[in-house]
């Protein structure tokens, strides 16, 4: 073997191989886990192959065995893909006038406002999610500031419901949504900008028809960095949302802990992959087509 | 006569991925202590030539000889070759006297030693008092000559240059080209320099290999190359020259005569001596330069032409002249006063020794 | 390089002010509510700093900080190592190759955190390792690798070829030039990285959350406990030195990135 790719390779065998060792290989071992059968005490009993983790996504069994179909699952990843959509349309709705905003800056002042704009993501999640609670608990910093201005007389209910869980999501996503965006627009020659000025179309349009089209591999990557994550999220429903918004992360959770359900949590981590791999694939295509059509 | 420090037989390669070889099967001597240049245009192979002097670049096939010993795949860090990078290259993270002594360090000279030669390399390239500054606290002019007195203070067989001075200003230029042949005649090290700028050639070379598409096209002296070119391509890439497309008319022994298409039967006939292998009938390409063209009165002479620009800078005048068969003559005129226009009409006579013949 | 002036609305800089003014109002709140003297945290009494001496002096806090800390060096090392190691490897290798290997080093961080707690308990389980600071450490060297990963490929791939060529051509051995030129410009690549990967193992929270044992709880973990039984003033003291910690450290690693970001730029005429 080459003297050069023998020693490229003992280079790269260290990081390979553990990352072989506990990541994909667990990835797979979950596959597998997920067709058998469920332990009497938790955990999994090898070698019992079975598709019941799957089936109970859609059916439950009752007493009698027989099967009807239960839609309380399918209206968890209802309300986790629906939160997860909200909050990838929201995050982009403030990063891109966000972004827009930081590509007029001079190189000096938007990197001071990236460095604000990172800092959070950096900072302890669970303390970020606290800090809201302590917003908009009953008699929280919301709720007194409201009161205190007479806006509202009564308390305002908004700590444990699916509002802020989102307002959470919301939150702790933000960052990654603004720096593709913002990444992206900097690669726009200034040049195709002055000269759509020039042509005389006026800001709206240059946006729509300029700027938009070439930011979209970052609006794209942006997107796909908030809703994958969120679909998954765990500490904002389980801190903000109380027991009304579980969503697919809380439900996992709880069959490693009380249901004590490892094929079925693990069928839903595979189901949280297979979104993961379906929007990424969307991307994709939405890449393919979007350089079909320049041609 | 010098001994040979460096010797390339047959040597080839082509990078992976390329369609054309970077080299073909080159062959060249580059004596001891000489001043030794390779030049062309981009992609000729001349910085590949260079880089396989140092060890960087390897060959497919073909030998490299240093100083008598097969070099071929010995890594740089085991020839005693040492090179003048073109960005420089200059260790960022050491001070300059750092950066000067570093091979001394890598040789595991004492530090007494060591410290020694980097204060006299400074001084030689006048760098004094800066031996504690960083590279990024240097001027252009300061750094290349960091970069030098880096790879002379081992005092290696053999210094490479890779388009050292092209990063810095005309006047600069001029002065490091003066400086550098000091020190290649100073120091007795067989200097091997790269360039496109054949101004730069001429003006420093002891010899120079004029290089196109991976093949050398000549190896000469400045004299040898700039009046007598091998070929039409080195004509055309070194100085100033006119082109005359011709017919070979009579051949006398070394000597031969031809006419210049375009005329007819009745155009002059013009003397070139050594001719080389041209047959009668053959059709050449003559080559003069603008300097070696005199002009003479109109009435009698051979050839004549119509004057359709005079462009004057300084030193001297080029005459931009239309011969009869459409084809352009320039003539330099150097040093003579400017004695009123010149008529419309002129003679010209050229030298035969001055032209050359190519087959094209 | 591309300063869209053209583009300048109010639109835009009110919006990203809000934007800016969102992110900061938990954080900013957090920390001024935890000057708060009443035991009932949002409603507001006097200055005092009597939660955070609290906080000191609180055993189990001092505990879990010192497991954090222990997990994160030890994590922090090994990913650096590995991370390091393999952007010196990655270099040479073709683009069909790198992608693959860089998306298994980038997998980590793709893939939800929770799908990954679940992969590593499901393997610690079936291979028998106890659960403790150990699976710990192992499940944070996962994600850390990544992290080092970015800034250490950012710097190498900046560094000048020509710098390790005029190394060996001054005579320097691999070993040496590795050691004397390579490493120490790669130095801040790899500071970077190490930071970045302390800081993440430092704050992660779902995947140690799995794959902890008893006895092995970390400041997160902590954290999340208090939490659960209820807002109290020491969380919240906790909580605001935990951020001043990240913010002084990610402070540090921005430094480093922008000086590596400022490398990339072309060399004009010296």
């Amino acid at each position: 073997m080459n003297e050069q790719r023998l020693r490229n390779l003992t280079l790269l065998s260290p990081a390979v191989l553990f990352l072989a060792a506990f990541i994909l290989a667990p990835l797979l071992l979950m596959l597998y886990v997920s067709v058998l059968e469920r332990g009497p005490f938790g955990g999994v009993v090898w070698g019992s192959h079975t598709g019941i983790a799957y089936q109970k996504l859609l059916y439950e069994r009752d007493l009698l065995g027989r099967l009807s179909f239960n839609s309380d699952y399918i209206a968890i990843f209802a309300r986790s893909c629906r939160l997860a959509a909200m909050t990838t349309l929201i995050t982009f709705l403030i990063a891109l006038p966000t972004a827009l905003y930081m590509s007029t800056l001079s190189r000096k002042q938007a990197a001071w406002i990236l460095f604000l704009v990172t800092i959070p993501f950096w900072t302890n999640l669970l303390v970020r999610n606290f800090a809201w609670i302590l917003i908009l608990r009953g008699g929280g910093v919301l709720d007194t500031f409201m009161q205190w201005t007479g806006w509202v007389t009564q308390p305002l209910d908004i700590l444990y419901t699916p509002l802020a869980t989102g307002i959470g999501l919301t939150y702790s996503f933000l960052p990654f949504m603004i720096l593709p965006i913002y990444v992206a627009l900097e690669r726009i020659d200034p040049s195709v900008i002055e000269a759509a000025f020039d042509l005389g179309a006026n800001r709206l349009r240059v946006l729509q028809r300029v700027v938009l089209p070439l930011a979209m591999p970052g609006i794209i990557g942006g997107a796909i960095l908030v809703f994958v994550p969120c679909l998954g999220a765990y500490v904002s429903p389980e801190l903000l949302g109380g027991g009304k918004s579980l969503m697919i992360g809380n439900l996992v959770q709880a069959q490693f802990g009380a249901s004590r359900n490892w094929p079925f949590g693990a069928a839903l981590g595979i189901v949280l992959v297979l979104a993961l791999l379906l929007v990424i694939a969307m991307a994709a295509l939405a890449n393919q087509h979007k350089k079909r059509v320049s041609r | 006569m010098n001994g040979v420090a460096i010797d390339f037989a047959r040597v080839s390669k082509t990078y992976p991925g390329a369609s054309l070889p970077a080299l073909n099967g080159v062959s060249l001597s580059i004596r001891q202590n000489e001043f030794f240049t390779l030049l062309g245009p981009s992609g000729c192979g001349k910085t590949t030539l260079l880089r396989m002097i140092g060890g960087f670049d390897y060959p497919d096939s073909g030998d490299v000889t240093l100083s008598g010993i097969k070099i071929g795949r010995t890594p740089p860090h085991l020839r005693r070759v040492n090179t003048v990078f073109q960005s420089y290259a200059l260790f960022p993270h050491m001070t300059v006297a750092q950066n000067i002594g570093f091979a001394l360090e890598m040789l595991n000279r004492p530090r007494d030693e060591v410290r020694r030669r980097v204060d006299e390399v400074m001084g030689l390239l006048r760098l004094d008092g800066l031996g504690d500054r960083h590279a990024d606290q240097l001027s252009g002019g300061q750094q290349q000559r960091v970069a030098l007195g880096r790879a002379l203070a081992p005092k290696p067989e053999v210094l490479l240059l890779d388009e050292p001075l092209s990063a810095l200003d005309l006047k600069l230029r001029k002065a490091m080209q003066v400086e550098l042949k000091r020190l290649q005649a100073q120091t007795g090290i067989t200097f091997v320099f790269v360039t496109h700028d054949q101004d730069e050639a001429l003006t420093m070379s002891d010899r120079i290999a004029v290089m196109q598409s991976g093949v050398i096209r000549q190896v000469g002296r400045p004299d040898e190359i700039y009046e007598r070119p091998a070929d039409l391509f080195v004509a055309e890439f070194i100085g100033d020259a006119n082109f005359l497309e011709s017919t070979c008319c009579a051949r006398s022994g070394a000597d031969g005569e031809f006419q210049l298409d375009g005329q007819g039967d009745q155009a002059p006939w013009i003397k070139v001596d050594k001719v080389g292998h041209v047959a009668v009938g053959q059709k050449a390409v003559l080559m003069i330069r603008p300097e070696r063209v005199r002009v003479v009165a109109g009435a009698g002479a051979a050839l004549t032409g119509r004057v359709f620009e005079t462009i004057y800078s300084g030193s001297s005048r080029m005459v931009h002249a239309k011969l009869p068969n459409g084809t352009l003559l320039r003539a330099r005129l150097d040093g003579l006063p400017v004695s009123g226009a010149l008529p419309d009409e002129v003679g010209f006579y050229m030298d035969p020794a001055a032209l050359t013949a190519f087959v094209r | 390089m591309s300063r869209h002036k053209l583009l300048s609305s109010r639109i835009n800089a009110t919006v990203a002010a809000l934007a800016i003014l969102f992110l900061y109002l938990p954080i900013v709140t957090l920390v001024v509510l935890s000057f708060n003297d009443n035991d009932l945290t949002t409603i507001w009494t006097t200055v005092s700093v009597k939660w955070y001496l609290a906080v000191l002096q609180n055993g189990d806090i001092l505990r879990a900080t010192k497991n954090s800390l222990m997990v994160a060096c030890a994590a922090t090392f090994f990913a650096t190592c590995m991370a390091t190691l393999a952007a010196l490897g990655m270099v040479r290798i073709s683009r069909g190759p790198r992608v693959l290997l860089e998306g298994l080093l980038g997998l980590p961080l793709l893939v939800p955190e929770i799908v990954t707690a679940v992969a590593l308990l499901i393997l610690f389980v079936l291979i028998g390792f106890p659960l403790g600071l150990t699976s710990v450490t192992v499940a944070h060297t996962v994600f850390c690798i990544p992290f080092a990963y970015y800034p250490i490929k950012s710097r190498l791939a900046a560094l000048d070829q020509s710098l390790l060529e005029a190394a060996s051509d001054l005579y320097a051995s691999p070993r040496r030039r590795f050691f004397r030129v390579e490493l120490p410009l790669l130095s801040s690549g790899i500071c970077a990285g190490a930071l970045l990967a302390f800081i993440s193992s430092l704050g992660d929270f779902v995947i140690t959350y799995f794959v902890a044992g008893p006895g092995a709880t970390t400041l997160p973990i902590y954290i999340f406990s208090l939490i659960r039984l209820g807002v109290t003033p020491e969380v919240n003291a906790l909580s605001a030195i935990f951020l001043f910690a990240s913010i002084v450290m990610i402070s540090i690693a921005f430094v480093l990135l922008q000086s590596i970001s400022e490398q990339k730029k072309p060399k004009g005429a010296a």
